[in-house]
Order: C-alpha cells, then sequence, then structure tokens
C-alpha cells in the first residue's frame, strides 16, 4: 500500500454563511505547539471586522425572528454535524493544543454536549428569566428576555473548541447574531466548527468567524456604533481588555470581562446568556 | 363659560428645612472635610431653601469606609430576615410621613405637589416593602442556590424624581446585603437627607446608608473610588459614559439607567380623547422631566390631524404655576440650566423649520418656567427629535404603515420606552415584540410599579431596576465553587476572600 498525497485544506474566514479569503490578502502561519507547520490561515482586516457587522446585522434580523423552537432545533443540528465530524475535530484539537487523544476526544465531546444543553435552552429562557409582574393597579404586566442584537466575541486563546463553542453558544441561544474572533495561536478548530455552521441551518450571517489578532481587529469592532455588545473571554492583556471597555462606553455596549483562568468544562449555568439579554417589560391596561 | 379656580395651596408648615445640613455618614451628619457648601432653591420662587455640604475626596473615603465597615461587621453578617425586618419599617416610616416628604419634594424639585403626593411617594413606599421582602428570598430569585451580595454600592441619582430614585437604588441593594452611599443630585438633596432621619428613626446600623451631597465632581469620586463593589447611576447618557470608561479595566460592576427619546405612536383606530389623554401624561408629566417620556409622537397620517387638534384644545386647559397648589399640572423646571437647555433645544426646532406650537398659559413672573410646546413638522433629522429634551417640549412626526412606525420608532440610539395606542390586540404584541425599548406602554403611558422592571435598551442603559430582575444588578451570582465557601449569617454562602 503506498502513502497517498494528502488534498490539503485553505483556511479562510467566515463571513455572511460564505467563506472568504481576507480582504486583505493576508495570512499568518499557523503551527502545532511543537512548531511544526499546519496552515496559512487567513488574517483578518479591519474591513473584513466591518464586513462580518454588516452581515451579523443582517443575520440577527432573520434569527432574532425565528421562533425559539426553531433556535433549539437548529443548534441541535450544529451538534448532529458536530457528531459526525467527531474524528476531524479531535484532530484538529490534538493540532490546535498538542494534548492527547484522550485530552482531544474529552474536549470534542463536551464541545458536542454543550451545544445539546444550550440546544435545550432556546425555548426555555423566556419562562427562566422572564415574569408576570403583579403591578398594583389595572394592568396586565408581563417581561421577557430579548436578543441584544450583535455581540462580538473573542474566543479563548488556550481552549480551542470547547472554549470556543462556551463562548459562542450562550450568545446565540437567545437570538443574537455573532462575530467571534477565533483563537490567534489555535484557530483551525474554529474554521471546521464554521464549516459545520454552514451545513447546520444556521442562518447566514448569524455568526461570523474571524481568524487573526484581536489587537489589530478588536479596536474598530469595540467601537462599532451597530454592536451591541462584547464578550473579552479571550482577551489576555489587561491593558487591551481596559482600552475595548473603554471604546465600547461610546456606545453603552454591554461588557463582559475577561475571565482569566476560567474552567469551560464546568457547569456553564446561566451568567453568560443573561450577559447578552435585555428585558422588555409590557403594559396593558385591564378593563371592559 | 370657563371656570375659574380658586388657589388651593397644600401648606407647606409640615416640612421643617434647617439651615444648613451636613453629610450622613456613619449614622451621622458631619461637617465635610474643607467645608464646602453650596445652596439649594426652590425652583417655583427662586427661594435659596438651604444650605448643603459639598462632599471632597476625604468625605468620601470616610463614607466608604464606613460602609465597608457596616458591610463586613453588621449588614453582611444579618439575616435576610432582620434585613428585610428594617426595610419594612422604613417603608412604614415613609408612609407616616409621606405628606412632609411630598411637600419637600414639591418645594425642591418644582414638581406639582398631585405628582408628589400621588405618584412619587406612594410608589417610594412600595418600593421599600415589595424589597423588603426579597429579604430573606433571595435563593428563590432564580441567581442560583447561594447568591452574595457584592459589598459597597455607590448610587448617583437624578433630580426629577429624587426620593423615588432613591427608592430604586437604595431599596434593592440593601435587600441584597449591599451597603450604600448615596449622591443625590446637587439640585434636589432634600428629601435624600430627610431619608436620613428616616433611617435613624428606624435604627438602621449606622454605615448601612451614608448620603453625601455634591455636585458632578463628588459623583466622580464616589463611583472611581477603589474600595466600591457596585456603581448603579440613573441619568443622562454622556455621563454614563463618563462612568463607563472610568470603570473600564476594574472588577466594579455597573448598572446604568440613562436617557430616552421614546416614541407614543397613536394609530388610526386609537380612541383619540383617550390617546390625547396618553400622550400629555406621556410628555408633560414632571415637566417632561422624564427619561422614559414620551417625546416623539408618531401619528398615522390619516389621523394626524384630528389628534393634534384635540391635543392643543387638551394642553390649553393644563394649568401651569405654583406647584404647591392642588390644582397645578404643570410645576417649575428644575434648575435654570435645564431651563436653558430646553429653550436651546426648542430654538434648534425653530431654526431647523419645525413650527412650534405654545399652550396659552400665563408664565409667573419668578422660578424657572417653560410652557407646554408642541412641535409639528419635525423630520427624523430634526435634533429634536433625536435629542433627549427633558422638559415639556413634544415632536411630531408622523408615518403611514406600521413598518414605517417600527422604522421611525427604532431609529434613536436610545431604546428606554415606547407608546403604542390602537384597539386592535394583535397589533399591540406585534409591534411590542418589534420597539427596541425596555418597556413598552400599550394604551397607557408612564406607569411604574416595584414589581415591573424598569431599564432601557442600547444607549438607555443595562441593568433593571424593579421586579425580580432588578435584584440581578445587585447579585454575584456567578459563584460556582461551593467548596471554597464559608456560611456567613447572611442566609447564603460568602466566598472567604
Amino acid at each position: 500500500m503506498t502513502d497517498r498525497l494528502d488534498v490539503r485544506k485553505t483556511y479562510k474566514l467566515f463571513i455572511g454563511g460564505a467563506f472568504p479569503r481576507s480582504e486583505s490578502g493576508r495570512t499568518y502561519e499557523v503551527t502545532r505547539p511543537d512548531g511544526a507547520f499546519l496552515a496559512n490561515a487567513a488574517k483578518a482586516s479591519r474591513k473584513d471586522g466591518r464586513n462580518s457587522v454588516l452581515a451579523a446585522r443582517k443575520g440577527y434580523a432573520a434569527w432574532n425572528a425565528a421562533t425559539a423552537y426553531n433556535r433549539g432545533q437548529v443548534l441541535y443540528r450544529i451538534a448532529e454535524v458536530m457528531e459526525g465530524r467527531r474524528a476531524q475535530f479531535i484532530a484538529d484539537v490534538q493540532d490546535a493544543e498538542g494534548c492527547s487523544d484522550t485530552q482531544a476526544r474529552a474536549q470534542v465531546d463536551a464541545a458536542i454536549d454543550r451545544w445539546v444543553w444550550y440546544a435545550g435552552w432556546a425555548d426555555k429562557l423566556a419562562q427562566v428569566l422572564g415574569s408576570a409582574n403583579p403591578v398594583a393597579g389595572p394592568y396586565f404586566n408581563f417581561s421577557v428576555p430579548e436578543a441584544s442584537g450583535v455581540v462580538v466575541a473573542v474566543a479563548p486563546q488556550d481552549s480551542s473548541l470547547i472554549g470556543l463553542v462556551s463562548v459562542l453558544a450562550p450568545i446565540l441561544v437567545s437570538g443574537n447574531a455573532a462575530i467571534v474572533v477565533a483563537s490567534t495561536a489555535r484557530p483551525l478548530p474554529s474554521v471546521t466548527l464554521a464549516e459545520c455552521l454552514a451545513t447546520s441551518d444556521v442562518p447566514g450571517g448569524v455568526v461570523n468567524v474571524l481568524t487573526g489578532d484581536p489587537v489589530e481587529i478588536m479596536p474598530w469592532l469595540a467601537e462599532h456604533a451597530d454592536v451591541n455588545a462584547l464578550d473579552l473571554a479571550g482577551i489576555t492583556d489587561d491593558a487591551l481588555a481596559t482600552d475595548l471597555e473603554r471604546a465600547a462606553a461610546g456606545t453603552v455596549k454591554r461588557v463582559r470581562r475577561p475571565e482569566a483562568g476560567a474552567d469551560w468544562f464546568a457547569d456553564p449555568g446561566l451568567s453568560r446568556i443573561r450577559s447578552f439579554v435585555e428585558t422588555k417589560t409590557v403594559w396593558h391596561p385591564m378593563g371592559v | 363659560m370657563t371656570f375659574e379656580y380658586a388657589p388651593a395651596p397644600e401648606s407647606r408648615s409640615i416640612v421643617d428645612i434647617a439651615d444648613a445640613y451636613g453629610l450622613f455618614i456613619d449614622g451621622q451628619f458631619v461637617d465635610p472635610a474643607d467645608g464646602r457648601t453650596f445652596p439649594t432653591v426652590n425652583p417655583a420662587t427662586e427661594e435659596i431653601l438651604s444650605t448643603v455640604a459639598e462632599a471632597g475626596q476625604q468625605d468620601v473615603d470616610r463614607a466608604v469606609r464606613a460602609a465597608r465597615r457596616a458591610y463586613e461587621q453588621v449588614w453582611g453578617p444579618m439575616s435576610g430576615r432582620d434585613r428585610g425586618k428594617y426595610l419594612y419599617r422604613i417603608a412604614r416610616l415613609l408612609q407616616e410621613r409621606s405628606r412632609e416628604l411630598a411637600v419637600l419634594e414639591t418645594l425642591d424639585n418644582g414638581k406639582p405637589i398631585r405628582e408628589a403626593r400621588d405618584v412619587d411617594l406612594p410608589l417610594v413606599a412600595a418600593h421599600f416593602f415589595y424589597h423588603a421582602g426579597w429579604a430573606d428570598k433571595l435563593e428563590h430569585a432564580g441567581f442560583g442556590p447561594a447568591p452574595r451580595p457584592l459589598g459597597v454600592a455607590a448610587q448617583v441619582i437624578p433630580w426629577n424624581f429624587p426620593l423615588l430614585m432613591l427608592a430604586w437604588k437604595v431599596a434593592p441593594a440593601l435587600a441584597c446585603g449591599n451597603t450604600v452611599v448615596l449622591k443625590p443630585a446637587e439640585t434636589t438633596p432634600l428629601t435624600a437627607l430627610a431619608f436620613a432621619d428616616i433611617c435613624r428613626q428606624a435604627d438602621l446600623p449606622p454605615g448601612i446608608v451614608n448620603i453625601l451631597t455634591g455636585a458632578g465632581d463628588t459623583g466622580r469620586m464616589l463611583v472611581e473610588h477603589p474600595d466600591v463593589d457596585k456603581v448603579a447611576f440613573t441619568g443622562s447618557t454622556a455621563v454614563g459614559q463618563q462612568i463607563m470608561r472610568g470603570l473600564a479595566g476594574t472588577s466594579k460592576r455597573l448598572s446604568l439607567e440613562l436617557g430616552g427619546k421614546a416614541a407614543n405612536i397613536v394609530f388610526d383606530d386609537a380612541p383619540v380623547d383617550e390617546a390625547v389623554e396618553g400622550i400629555v401624561n406621556g410628555i408633560f408629566f414632571n415637566q417632561g422631566h422624564v427619561c422614559c417620556a414620551g417625546s416623539r409622537l408618531l401619528l398615522q397620517e390619516s389621523v394626524a390631524d384630528e389628534v393634534l387638534t384635540s391635543l392643543q384644545r387638551r394642553l390649553s386647559t393644563l394649568r401651569l404655576g405654583d406647584p404647591l397648589d392642588k390644582n397645578t399640572d404643570i410645576g417649575a423646571i428644575n434648575s435654570a440650566a435645564q431651563l436653558e437647555r430646553i429653550h436651546e433645544l426648542a430654538d434648534s426646532g425653530d431654526a431647523e423649520g419645525a413650527t412650534r406650537w405654545t399652550a396659552p398659559c400665563p408664565l409667573p413672573d419668578r422660578g424657572y418656567w417653560f410652557p407646554p410646546t408642541v412641535f409639528t413638522g419635525v423630520t427624523q433629522a430634526h435634533r429634536i427629535a433625536r435629542e433627549e429634551i427633558f422638559g415639556p417640549v413634544l415632536s411630531v412626526l408622523t408615518f403611514r404603515t406600521p413598518d414605517e412606525a417600527v422604522e421611525k420608532a427604532n431609529n434613536t440610539p436610545y431604546g428606554l420606552s415606547a407608546g403604542i395606542w390602537t384597539e386592535k390586540g394583535s397589533r399591540i404584541l406585534w409591534m411590542a415584540q418589534r420597539m427596541r425599548a425596555g418597556v413598552v406602554w400599550a394604551n397607557t403611558f408612564n406607569r411604574f410599579d416595584p414589581t415591573s422592571p424598569f431599564g432601557g435598551y442600547k444607549e438607555s442603559g443595562f441593568g433593571r431596576e424593579g421586579g425580580i430582575q432588578g435584584l440581578g444588578p445587585y447579585l454575584d451570582s456567578d459563584v460556582v465553587d461551593h467548596e471554597a465557601t464559608v456560611r456567613i449569617g447572611f442566609g447564603v454562602t460568602e466566598v472567604a476572600r
């Protein structure tokens, strides 16, 4: 049996449901932790970031208008499609993190199971976070959670898949659209995930995945007026995080600060979902 | 035929205003370290009511220290049951002194006594009652089995509903086990200082509530104090943005309730008389000094003339004048600075080509006044359609289709509130779903209740006040590492630091 020469993949960005190269034409070399060459990933630019915001705003309109039941099914579908690509994800995570086969398997299994967990939340959030309010007067009054809009997230730098999914899924479940900047040094699992998203009935633009350097892209996205919220999970430089938070103040964005040493395998709770929902309260008089 | 109203003034003898007030720190009134003071005036007469202290850095340090000590030694270890009982006491004292506080609020703020008496004060007491009951039930509020307080809360409030904003801030903070340092607005400090006396009557242990009077500098020193864990601010979007920048890079938690430019949308099937009452209540309640005011009236084109005619007729009957008169509908503008801002924005409406209509009411000679004003022919590009005026000025726009109404209503960086007037239930729900606003009033406007969460989308801020959702900004629910926790008397668990 002869060794077959493998066909290698071109790793691109994921914007508006398509896989473009960076408009800047730039790439950067991605290696295994031992230094071996893996691929040239697209190096997203400011313009790619802006294009993503445009795509996300459109994606948000469709995604937010979908029924919660439908969103739940789509998120579950992501898990189904990932399950079919389990071997590829295990290889990707091993390459990215230099971890053992066992560790990579554990991470991929946890990531798939996390989508299943969040899928189930889609049609329960309004019941758990919402309320009927007994106001002192003849009014019907209720509160419901609603998506904040377009959320930009920096995926954790260390955890290439479970970290990424743990940040992305809670943004999507309530109806937000996301732009996620992947781990700079370990971006390839995010591209494989994007390929799953593209074939999981997630409307185009609902998730946009940028590979590259958050130091370069994030300042523009943090001050972008059509971005509603930031998740700075993967920002490791305190000074940069502070600058981004300051820039976000210009349009009163919701900001989730970086979490050093977060355990991405732990029970996520509702904290991340809560960070990217608003509460809407509706009043109506009662009478005949 | 016209009816003349005889004057019906509420007596001010019920209030006893001191010549000067110190800062309320650690359970007592103390003089400010550097001795600085400023006057507070009655905006209806320009009479100086009292002189209050201006807190400086040393005073802020002292107040935060007192709040920290009270948090660690008294309020934090106290059972939820007992915290709740203190809040119930406060609620009862507020009810007992309600008339006095209403008169004091009207004197210092300029709002009609009818509103202070019938809206502000009942809601103030209701907020304390509501939150008192939460104090020993927090583990049932959906923030995990053991939600913790955050610590010391720095709270800065505006001048439009002085005591009510205090209640919105202090009641949930205390119920959740935090201690507070609160700064009332510089033009309306008196009811907050009266609240200090209520804390004394309630035997609330020292340091749990501290009140620092002062202006913007005092507020900045307070929110940027390194030993503050939580900042809550209600006020302008510009100041909210400054606070956000100032807190960047810290671990302080923040909630903001900022400006608004709400659309009040009237469809062609709305009952005109009810809608007109709602429009009047939406923008002329509290002289329009309301962040959620319905300051953009969106009329469906086919009924625009009819509604406007009816609105102008109704506005012509409003009575502007002595806020202490029980017949007064429109009181005084809170300050000379605010009056100037209203003039400046209204003048921009003229300059940009909108048509001004002013209610025919005489203005008193002294004090700060602005008559009910309606601009028609307003476009979305006009400053009076984009910027918060915070005064009795209504901008009228028209629309043809529901989709256009949605587009125009949401075409603002703000997102605090919205109003919908139509008889069709399905249209109400369709519209309510599409409003990017935290509070939607359908066939009503400007209703408030402690059980009903209040707060904005977009640049109107984040976090909620009131309701079960309003507890979140004062609780740390992110604790998952239960093994690293120790029991304290709070009734929940506190992480060992």
